[in-house]
């Protein structure tokens, strides 16, 4: 077990030098998140729009559930899109088991409903403005929907980061899925959990500063985005 | 500011609202819970004269405009346009212009070619005379909620007219606006209805009623208690209720 001061010189050392096993983990997991969130937008975001503005029996059952699966467990899902990945599994034959597809579609599955259920909050709101308007207009649903979605896109921006944020900090469905393979499925939280357990503190800690940081870069730019566009009255 | 006239003109028919019109009313009623808002309600509206809608707060103007342009639903009675009944085909020959102006968080000339496009007749040049007409076009780029509370009303009235309506329903689109900007509204709406289309303005501003109105519907309790011409409405009204809020009397 290394010095907790010395790990950290280390670790600063690591990132700030580029090393290159770090830089392939961030990478990795950059790459993998943002394919996620990217998914999970193009069905969601749509998804959340038509709940938005459809009224239809047992709607309230839809949003409770909708909002109920927002706090699934990573885990749960790592262990579902395993079932159907493995050999055994319906989708077995993709062999996509051990893959980053494989991790995308583990962490799609758990942020869709998180970008639903918060995009149909946004436009919800959006909507009860633009709603009197657009039946004067005779405007289709899936007008509406692409209407609304960029209209609130500035909010709508805010929403795919939650997703993203979820999915670049959970571990649990990306090891069950992905299997943590060094230079192959191995992602930032997976690396520093297995790191620590090994005790190799530095590289753990490194990809943890990494990891914050980009938090507060993303957020910094998000809020920059929301503030520019208030400026210019888009939201 | 371009002429509304000339914009909607065309080289279209003249009187594009004679196929839509009458617009008859039988026995509409309009029911939240207990409370019948429009009760039992008759009227026939023809092609032609400016009609105005008058009465005091709560007497169902609004109300009014909305269940006559399909944008709600009656709870009972009949309502046609030109002997059809209300269906997507006739709603999409109107626009309405709401007392506060709905604008998409986009730039102004985004806010008509979104109303072009969905009717596929989307052209720049169109869009342009559009602008023109509100006195906009200098305006096309900037956003249209950083517009003025004036601007942005001639703006949902020329996006109203980007679909060629047949008949212009306004709902106190003047209500929030100062003389001048309301005096830039009138003169639009008097330059659509002098390319022939049918207008049916709901206002409470009895000057305005008196620039405008060609005939007067007056409701009082979700009732048409009267509607008479223009110029016999302001001074020989028939109804008490009238002679009352002419007066200026509270009308109860």
């Amino acid at each position: 077990m290394q010095d907790f001061g010395q790990a950290i010189v280390l670790a600063l050392h690591l990132v700030l030098a580029g090393n290159a096993d770090l830089m392939e983990i961030v990478g990795l997991s950059l790459k993998v998140s943002l394919t996620a969130v990217f998914a999970s937008c193009l069905i969601g975001l749509p998804l959340g729009a038509v709940l938005a503005i459809s009224s239809f029996r047992g709607r309230g059952i839809v949003l409770v559930l909708l909002n109920a699966l927002m706090g699934l467990p990573p885990v749960v899902v790592g262990l579902i899109v395993y079932l159907f990945l493995s050999n055994a599994g319906p989708l077995g034959w993709l062999r996509l088991l051990y893959s980053p597809a494989a991790m995308i579609i583990a962490q799609a599955v758990l942020i869709t409903p998180i970008i639903a259920a918060l995009s149909r909050q946004v436009i919800e709101e959006l909507h009860d403005e633009y709603a009197e308007q657009f039946r004067s207009l005779c405007v289709s649903l899936p007008s509406a929907v692409a209407a609304l979605i960029w209209d609130g896109r500035y909010s709508l921006v805010t929403v795919a980061l939650a997703g993203f944020g979820r999915a670049v900090a959970e571990v649990g469905a990306v090891m069950i899925v992905g299997g943590n393979i060094d230079h192959l499925t191995r992602v930032m939280t997976t690396a520093i959990a297995l790191e620590t357990s090994k005790g190799d503190l530095a590289l753990a800690l490194g990809l943890g500063m990494v990891l914050m940081v980009m938090a507060l870069v993303i957020n910094a730019a998000v809020m920059a985005l929301r503030l520019t566009a208030a400026r210019f009255a888009y939201a | 500011m371009l002429d509304a006239a000339a914009v909607l003109d065309f080289g279209k028919v003249t009187d594009r609202s004679s196929s839509l019109l009458p617009l008859e009313i039988e026995a509409l009623c309009y029911q939240v819970g207990e409370r019948r808002l429009i009760d039992r309600l008759d009227l026939r509206v023809d092609a032609g004269p400016v009609t105005v809608v008058m009465g005091a707060n709560g007497a169902g103007k609004s109300l009014l405009l909305r269940l006559m342009h399909g944008i709600l639903t009656s709870s009972s009675g009949r309502i046609t346009w030109g002997g059809r009944e209300l269906d997507q085909d006739v709603r999409r020959r109107q626009a309405l212009v709401f007392q506060r102006p709905v604008l998409l968080r986009r730039s102004v000339a985004a806010n008509i070619d979104f109303v072009l496009r969905q009717r596929g007749t989307g052209s720049r040049e169109r869009r342009q005379q559009l602008l023109a007409c509100a006195g906009l076009a200098h305006l096309a780029k900037q956003a249209a909620r950083a517009l003025s509370g004036g601007e942005q009303q001639r703006l949902a009235l020329v996006r109203a007219l980007a679909i060629e309506p047949a008949v212009l329903l306004l709902d106190e689109p003047t209500a929030n606006l100062d003389p001048a900007a309301t005096a830039a509204i009138e003169q639009i709406v008097r330059d659509v209805h002098r390319s022939g289309t049918k207008i049916i303005f709901v206002t409470h501003d009895l000057g305005q009623a008196r620039r405008l109105a060609d005939e007067v519907v007056f409701l009082h309790r979700g009732q048409v208690v009267e509607q008479t011409p223009a110029e016999r409405f302001f001074d020989q009204p028939r109804s008490s209720q009238a002679r009352d809020y002419l007066a200026g009397r509270i009308v109860i």
